[in-house]
């Protein structure tokens, strides 16, 4: 049996979107088509996007549908700063949160190095949020100098939320634009587009039951953006390439479901994730929780701990072994595990950093799943500490003639 | 060997470790792959043929993983394989001899770093794809290192240097067979590595080209290349860039009086200079070599050995001369025939018959 708690890396499609991405796979129509074919597949896009829209507080206009949340943050950081940049050569620099996603923190650094962008990144406290007055002091410097903002709703490694609207007053003082990634809250957390006050903000399918592929990013009517796809001119211009029917029609079915079911799941999947952390801390009790662990500080699923002594690979081979599926939380190049930049932005010191495991518990978890986790644990982290870190230091060798 | 055992499998990437895993597979074993990251910095393609470090090679390793249904993890030993192989092959260059770095890969980083790690995760053995053969000795019982049955293929003399306790948790499936055998075996298993060319050369010198490779990390420090009477024959950018037996890449101004091709002979780095001389007196008939691993028994002196010094290099029959036993002890062997190009720093390894008796580093040679 496995116990899959890996549900931010993806989580299994949930049935009705799978039937529905099924039945839309099965028929033909390019939804820019102005025969019956094309006006039916038109009439599911523009349907998805208005019951998209109506979900997040967003007009079917603001709705902008990408092939998911890589797109969206690529979209909106380096089509706001181009676009703003244009209309005004002095604004160049890029504020964003250092606890980004590598979607935006890439996109910016890109743009730091081939663009003439400035790279500030926003530093944030020990929970991982970010700091106001900083953001504050950063703007008012020099608010002509500002091309965006950009800080996500809610951490995928430690489920930390931000204060997204207080954030976005901020900037709008300044003139500002905001962009932010909501790709771990939506589903888990109440997102309100207009509410937030937000200029746009990245969705994905896949981390709320719908298909991978498939994302959109919500622009705000009347926000400027150059587009990183040219081509035919779909989705306002903003960005082209034939729409994805099957996987839109899916996608909104999958958004309706998790919006329907979102409190009452919220209350089980966190009353779940208390289970595993209290579990945890029973059998490991020098294990150190991380994120905003009061009431509403992070979001519903997501437990993230670092084992000292422990290095995250070891740990999550000996789960794995035993059928229990999690994640480090951070990226990795080539596989190689990579000290977490969320973890080191929060102060954490890299060799606690090393061992960190993320749990993400989604809508197929069950009490089991939870106990099977907490009984591998032990062992785990008994053995992973006796491997110790292994490969980082060199043991003492004999010294060669 | 034929208990099932929690194996873990160093996949590069290559034909040879896919099969070798294969095998463990198919020997009962439970088997879980790891590819060593030993760059910071991969490369992203392999350039030419060399090198079991780019990220195409991570690929290869995980695809073949796939294949044959096992578990696969990037293990992370850039740091260890910097600290303990590139300085070392670093700093024996720039003192003038000339480190093998696969024999210290393997005595340091696969079969010590990533042995332990395995052991201490709950594994009972590492499986590499080496062409050599774990036999136990019927006296003993104890495991014993042999040649492997392809001669063209044999890689025990890069492992020359394991002792016995690293031997009993090492399984080299591939000790019996022959390469072109084991390309057929990865093409019926549908490995798509099947055709992979050879790795050649040094892995973390990606364009092969040593000497530059030296210069960059090492900085030029010019000297003299002089004859064996102190006659100044032209200049160098750095000793280290020389290896006793060296012809090529001498770049003399003046042709010896004899006309005939130079070689080197003595690398000096302190005094700077690169002594070169006749092809005559790049003979040797003893070695000198320590600290001496042993596995087995300590040869007793005028013990008759195969004497090795080189990875691909001929075997030349031998008698052990001297021998200290106690660690970290020596060893001193006088061949019956002279070799040629044989520097400070090489491994040598002694051959008792297709077993391996111990390997050393060599510190001295006579004529």
């Amino acid at each position: 049996m496995t116990a899959y708690l890996d549900h931010a890396a993806t989580t299994p499609m949930l049935p009705d979107a799978v039937s529905a991405m099924a039945q839309e796979l099965a028929r033909a129509g390019n939804a820019s088509s102005l025969h019956g074919s094309g006006r039916r597949a038109r009439r599911v896009v523009e349907e998805a996007r208005e019951s998209l829209g109506a979900l997040i507080g967003a007009g079917p206009s603001e709705i902008i549908f990408t092939s998911g949340g890589t797109e969206a943050d690529n979209l909106a950081i380096k089509g706001l700063f181009w676009q703003r940049r244009s209309t005004d050569p002095r604004r160049r620099r890029i504020l964003v949160s250092a606890v980004e996603h590598h979607a935006v923190l890439d996109a910016a650094q890109w743009l730091g190095r081939s663009e003439h962008g400035e790279v500030v990144l926003l530093p944030v406290d020990r929970t991982g949020r970010v700091d106001l007055d900083v953001l504050e002091s950063e703007l008012s410097a020099d608010p002509d100098a500002v091309a965006l903002v950009s800080v996500m709703w809610a951490n995928n490694e430690v489920g930390t939320v931000q204060p997204v609207r207080e954030l976005a007053e901020l900037a709008h003082v300044h003139g500002v634009p905001v962009h932010c990634d909501a790709v771990q809250a939506f589903g888990g957390l109440p997102v309100d587009f207009a509410a937030s006050g937000v200029d746009c903000l990245t969705l994905s399918g896949h981390k709320i039951g719908g298909p991978v592929g498939v994302g959109a990013l919500v622009a705000r009517r009347g926000l400027d953006l150059v587009p990183v796809l040219h081509g035919g001119g779909q989705e306002r211009r903003i960005r082209s390439g034939t729409l994805d029917t099957a996987a839109i029609h899916a996608l909104a079915v999958a958004a309706g479901v998790t919006v329907d079911r979102r409190e009452a799941e919220a209350a089980r999947v966190s009353a779940l994730r208390d289970a595993l952390v209290d579990g945890i801390l029973d059998t490991v009790p020098d294990a150190v929780p991380h994120g905003d662990t009061a009431p509403g500080g992070r979001v519903p699923g997501i437990a993230h701990l670092t084992f000292p002594g422990c290095e995250g690979d070891s740990l999550l081979y000996l789960l794995d072994a035993r059928g229990v599926e999690c994640s480090t939380g951070s990226a990795c190049q080539a596989g190689i595990p990579q000290p977490s930049h969320v973890l080191l932005a929060m102060g954490v010191p890299e060799d606690q950093a090393r061992g960190a495991l993320r749990f993400s518990l989604g809508w197929t978890l069950t009490t089991a799943d939870v106990e099977a986790a907490v009984e591998a644990i032990g062992a785990a982290v008994a053995r992973a500490r006796r491997a110790g870190l292994a490969g980082v230091a060199p043991t003492a060798g004999v010294v060669r003639a | 060997m034929t208990r099932a055992r929690r194996v873990l499998a160093a996949m590069s990437g290559g034909v040879d470790s896919a099969v070798a895993a294969a095998r463990a597979v198919e020997a009962g074993h439970e088997v879980v792959g790891v590819h060593l990251a030993l760059s910071r910095e991969p490369a992203t393609l392999r350039t030419g043929a060399r090198g079991c470090c780019s990220l195409e090679d991570s690929r290869d390793a995980r695809r073949a993983a796939d294949v044959l249904g096992i578990p696969f993890y990037v293990w992370d030993l850039a740091e260890r394989f910097e600290a303990e192989v590139v300085e070392d092959f670093v700093a024996e260059y720039a003192a003038g001899r000339t480190p093998n770095p696969c024999v210290r890969c393997n005595e340091r980083i696969k079969f010590s770093a990533l042995l332990d790690k395995a052991l201490a995760l709950g594994f009972d053995a590492v499986c590499t794809g080496h062409y050599a053969r774990i036999l136990t000795d019927p006296v003993t019982g104890l495991p014993t290192l042999h040649r492997a049955a392809d001669p063209a293929k044999d890689q025990s003399y890069v492992l020359a240097v394991l002792t016995t306790d690293q031997l009993a948790q090492a399984l080299f499936p591939l000790g019996e067979v022959t390469k072109s055998q084991v390309r057929l075996e990865a093409a019926r298993r549908g490995l798509r590595v099947a055709q992979k060319p050879d790795s050649h050369d040094i892995c973390f010198i990606a364009d092969g080209d040593t000497q530059g490779w030296l210069q960059r990390r090492l900085g030029p420090r010019p000297g003299q290349i002089v004859d064996t009477d102190g006659t100044v024959l032209g200049e160098h950018e750095g000793t280290y860039g020389f290896t006793v037996g060296q012809r090529k890449g001498l770049r003399l101004g003046r042709p010896a009086a004899d006309g005939r091709p130079r070689y080197v002979l003595d690398v000096q780095p302190v005094a700077g200079r690169v002594v070169v001389g006749p092809r005559e007196a790049l003979g040797v008939s003893v070695i000198e070599a320590g600290p001496a691993g042993w596995c087995g028994p300590v040869p007793r002196p005028s013990s008759r050995v195969g004497v090795q010094v080189r990875a691909h290099g001929e075997e030349v029959p031998g008698v052990v001369e001297a021998v200290d036993g106690t660690a970290p002890g020596g060893v001193r062997v006088r061949l019956d025939r002279p070799l040629s190009g044989v520097a400070a720093g090489q491994t040598l390894a002694l051959y008792d018959g297709t077993r391996v008796v111990g390997a050393a580093t060599i510190t001295a040679t006579r004529t």
